[in-house]
């Protein structure tokens, strides 16, 4: 049960359904949601092979603690980016803020 | 007892993911992704990973779900009683997700993965304090930059009068 295999087949369901998050929603709070998802994926691969190729150096966790660190500054931006979304197109539809679109 | 518990965390974790992209009220998703990131702090003492079990629960329970929960809030109408979020393309998305899955799990399956001798890594955070000042220094510092430069600039986004 607790082998490497699966924990990678864990993170990579998890990264399917982020991906499928992604892709399906519309609401960009929602899509955030699923970035959260795929972002914990890579987490917890690197933390596993990180256990699974012996614990000498813990340079997984390290790198976990790296993606975690983006993961926050990520969402604090791209949370302010979707209040001003709503501010001036009074939506958070990503399909209707195609004001760019010519 | 171990396994027992790890099998819990893992269908507790998958089925909350799950929850996350299907479900159509967004505080529900929100609700849904609290225990997907529990049930991977689980993971991570499961892994030995006392610190990175600590700081996910601090950083992304404490923080990001908070703040994913504040922008359902201020994004959506309170007297809407469907906070709602509608999705499209289901058909075409659920077959490139299950196209990666399938990809993913074959090479997962086929591969012959090294196994080194495991240790019980006893103070991890020692360990990990001097990776971050030795090794990986450099880094280190980029992020602590990176962190500066995106309170900044969320700061400077959400202003009254930008």
């Amino acid at each position: 049960m607790d082998n490497l295999s699966t924990y990678l087949i864990i993170s990579a369901i998890l990264f399917s359904l982020g991906i499928y998050g992604v892709m399906t929603r519309r609401n960009a709070v929602a899509i955030l949601m699923g970035i959260e998802l795929i972002l914990n994926s890579a987490n917890l691969n690197f933390v596993a092979f990180n256990r699974f190729s012996g614990m000498e150096k813990l340079e997984g966790q390290v790198f976990s603690i790296f993606v975690i660190v983006l993961a926050a500054a990520e969402a604090a931006i791209a949370l302010a980016i979707i209040i001003n979304l709503y501010k001036n197109l009074n939506t958070v539809d990503v399909d209707e803020a195609d004001s760019l679109k010519g | 007892m171990g396994d027992l518990a790890f099998s819990g965390l893992a269908i507790m974790t998958i089925v909350s993911a799950f929850w996350v992209v299907v479900s159509t009220n967004l505080v529900r998703s929100a609700v849904a992704l609290l225990f997907t990131l529990f049930g991977l702090a689980g993971f991570y003492i499961f892994l030995f990973a006392d610190f990175i079990a600590a700081a996910q629960v601090i950083i992304y329970v404490g923080g990001i779900l908070v703040l994913i929960i504040f922008g359902v809030m201020v994004t959506n109408k309170i007297d809407d009683p469907e906070v709602g979020s509608s999705s499209r393309n289901q058909l075409f998305a659920s077959f490139g997700a299950v196209f990666i899955l399938s990809i993913l799990l074959t090479v997962i399956m086929r591969t012959e993965w090294k196994i080194g001798n495991i240790t019980q890594a006893d103070e991890t955070i020692r360990k990990i304090g001097s990776h971050l000042m030795n090794d990986f220094v450099l880094p280190f510092e980029l992020v602590s930059v990176l962190l500066l430069a995106a309170l900044i600039g969320a700061a400077y986004l959400s202003r009254k009068d930008s």
